[in-house]
């Protein structure tokens, strides 16, 4: 079991961690922006999260915590 | 007191150890070699650091990364090493370092010539890098006085948080003269909290800075230094006057060249001329006011340099164009003698009064 | 509470050293990973309180408000120098550089070579993106052959502006030189393998073992004109073959 918290207002939605995410379960946001006019980073099955950490150790902005 | 038959530049870098300079970043270039020569020598034997740098460039950057600790550091060079420093004191400026740096100045453009000059005036007092900045000059005219200079520059150096200059030529700091050392030199502390020397987890982070990208940060970051300036400017101005009292002509000339101008004007008094001579041991800050002073009784003045003249703009704002500032200079390397001086006092004095 | 949320801990924050800052750099560039990873080491070597960083001009000019450790700002290409100046005059200092392709192979090369040659004992973090990212992507000392650059608009031609230069390949000839890596940032098990390699070069310049490289092979997708993962791609399929990843001097294992 994991979980991780992203700081949208860091997220650049540059999609790094998307594409390496094993459980394919993150996307970017499609409604919603952050105050910089990115789409940001968004979990949307976090049961299946297994906190591998692999999607903060490719953020370039340091914007995901990931807890196990 | 310690007496000695020293050569300038072994003088002048003694001086800078006993001044408390730990770190020393040269490379060789006549005629200045023996400073870096010396400081090979005395540095290994008394804990401090010499480095041969690959460039002029690359030694003053060493000596912003030593100044950034909070170090006291000097590098040396002779005029086309210094163009090429020329980045670097800028950032230095740019970034409130303390350092000294010597030019022992020789023939110039280009690669010029390795004989005495002092065709660098401008550059060392309006032109030592890009942007608004200025470094403290001293100019001293004797072996001595070089060794009392320097100490002066590192504490000026440290206490207004700037880059200082000796700037001397090549005969200064070839030729021998007794010098005199204290025999226990007290080395002033000054506050060294901005250094940039590991925060050991007590302190926030300290940063060595010169990029300030909002425009009106930069104003503002220059214009407080331009009030330092301005202190410095009112309190550390330095001349030397010499017969001036009662002179009819005020000779003004500095380093080398105003011992040769002094021999001039004593060659003048002998002839009855009324001259005499103001010695700016500062050129920047220019000692305007000494000159102004020295010069309110004469009715002209008369600029002496190893240069096709540059200070002598300086002496006409002094006393704002108010009286004729002549001039005579030689350069390349060419040292002008005590008689072609004096037929220029003559010349403008209207000749021998008896 | 429920079982899960009791028993749960954090297995990644932002590291210590790491100002708790967003960056300037642009989505996707890698810059911000090098610089989580020599944050991370710092911390695990426990000298945040010793560490002086070096940013010289480029992208990274501003790195001086991203590290909690006493940062200086170098002229271009300046930082070798700099750094050997702030380490001769505290040796027991850690001191680093965090330089790019143009800073530190083109305009600094004179600095790098002699401060490597002279073995000082300091780490130079090297990135190279082929490309001088904060000018707007101009011809880098590093650009491959045939790379379309603002400078070099029909590919970088070698008859008239020559070849890159390998500088993981270059320093590791001198004999002043005691760590040398090239790594990459382009997926997790390299940046696992840049992380140990950063604090490596760390820990040799601790035990004063000489002049320590990390050359990182990063990304500038802006200037690449390609999206962050298919500047990912694009790094592994044209850089690696020209920049192998490797160790090229280990003077602990010679």
């Amino acid at each position: 079991m994991g979980r991780i918290t992203v700081d949208e207002q860091r997220c650049k939605g540059c999609g790094l961690c998307i594409n390496v995410c094993p459980k394919k379960i993150l996307k970017l946001s499609e409604d919603k922006l952050n105050d910089k006019g990115y789409s940001f980073m968004v979990c949307f099955n976090m049961d299946e999260c297994i906190g591998c950490a692999g999607c903060a150790m490719m953020c370039p902005d340091i914007a995901i915590e990931v807890e196990r | 007191m310690e007496r000695n038959l020293m050569k300038g530049n072994e003088a002048l870098a003694e001086a800078a150890i006993r001044a408390g300079c730990k770190c020393f970043f040269g490379y060789p270039i006549t005629p200045q070699t023996e400073i870096s020569a010396y400081m090979a020598k005395r540095m290994p034997k008394i804990g401090g650091v010499f480095l041969q740098a690959e460039s002029e460039i690359g030694a003053i950057n060493m000596v912003l990364g030593a100044a950034s600790t909070g170090t006291r550091v000097m590098t040396s060079s002779s005029s086309p090493g210094i163009s090429l420093k020329a980045e670097g004191i800028s950032y230095i400026a740019g970034s409130d370092l303390p350092c000294v740096i010597i030019n022992v100045q020789r023939g110039g453009p280009g690669l010029g010539g390795i004989q005495p000059s002092q065709a660098d005036y401008w550059q060392a007092t309006k032109a030592l890098g890009h942007g608004d900045f200025h470094v403290i000059v001293f100019a001293p005219s004797t072996v001595q006085e070089m060794v009392d200079l320097v100490t002066k520059a590192f504490d000026l150096a440290d206490i207004y948080r700037m880059p200082t200059m000796i700037l001397a030529d090549g005969l200064l700091g070839q030729m021998m003269e007794p010098v005199t050392f204290p025999d226990q030199q007290s080395i002033n502390e000054y506050d060294k909290s901005w250094a940039a020397d590991g925060h050991k987890n007590k302190r926030k982070h300290n940063i060595i800075n010169s990029l300030i990208l909002s425009p009106e940060d930069l104003e503002k970051s220059v214009q407080e230094r331009f009030e330092r300036y301005d202190k410095i400017a009112k309190e550390e101005a330095m001349a030397q006057c010499y017969l001036t009292d009662d002179a009819d002509i005020v000779l003004v000339a500095y380093g080398a060249t105003a011992r040769v101008t002094q021999s001039a004007v004593d060659l003048a008094r002998e002839k009855g001329i009324k001259a005499g001579l103001v010695r700016p041991q500062t050129l920047w800050p220019f000692p305007a006011d000494h000159i102004r002073t020295a010069s309110e009784n004469a009715s002209s003045l008369l600029c002496v340099e190893m240069s096709m003249g540059q200070m002598i703009d300086d002496v006409k704002l002094a006393i704002n164009c108010s009286k004729p500032v002549h001039f005579y200079g030689r350069t390349g390397g060419v040292i002008p003698t005590p008689t072609e001086i004096l037929t220029e006092i003559e010349n403008i004095s209207g000749g021998a009064k008896e | 509470m429920s079982n899960t949320e009791k028993t749960t801990k954090k297995v990644f924050t932002r590291p210590n050293a790491l100002a708790d800052v967003p960056t300037h750099y642009c989505p996707g560039c890698t810059h911000g990973i090098v610089h989580r990873l020599i944050a991370e080491a710092i911390d695990e070597l426990d000298c945040l309180g010793d560490a002086i960083g070096v940013c010289p001009v480029g992208c990274s000019v501003m790195a001086y408000d991203y590290f909690n450790c006493d940062m200086i700002q170098a002229p271009h290409g300046r930082a070798p120098a700099v750094a050997t100046g702030v380490k001769r005059a505290k040796p027991d200092n850690i001191v680093f550089t965090y330089q790019g392709d143009g800073d530190l192979a083109a305009i600094g090369t004179g600095e790098t070579v002699h401060a490597a040659t002279r073995g000082e004992n300091i780490t130079i973090i090297f990135i190279n993106n082929t490309t001088y990212g904060m000018t707007g992507g101009q011809m880098a000392p590093t650009t491959l052959p045939g790379q379309v650059t603002q400078t070099t608009p029909y590919g970088r031609d070698t008859d008239t502006a020559g070849f890159p230069i390998r500088v993981s390949e270059m320093l590791a000839t001198l004999d002043g030189v005691a760590y040398a890596e090239r790594v990459s940032v382009d997926n997790i098990k390299n940046v696992n393998r840049a992380k140990k390699a950063i604090k490596k070069a760390f820990e040799y310049q601790t035990q004063k073992k000489g002049f320590t490289i990390i050359e990182v092979l990063s990304t500038c997708p802006t200037n690449w004109g390609l999206d962050p993962v298919k500047s990912l791609k694009w790094l592994e399929e044209n850089m690696m073959p020209y920049y192998p990843l490797g160790v090229y001097k280990d003077k602990e294992a010679q």
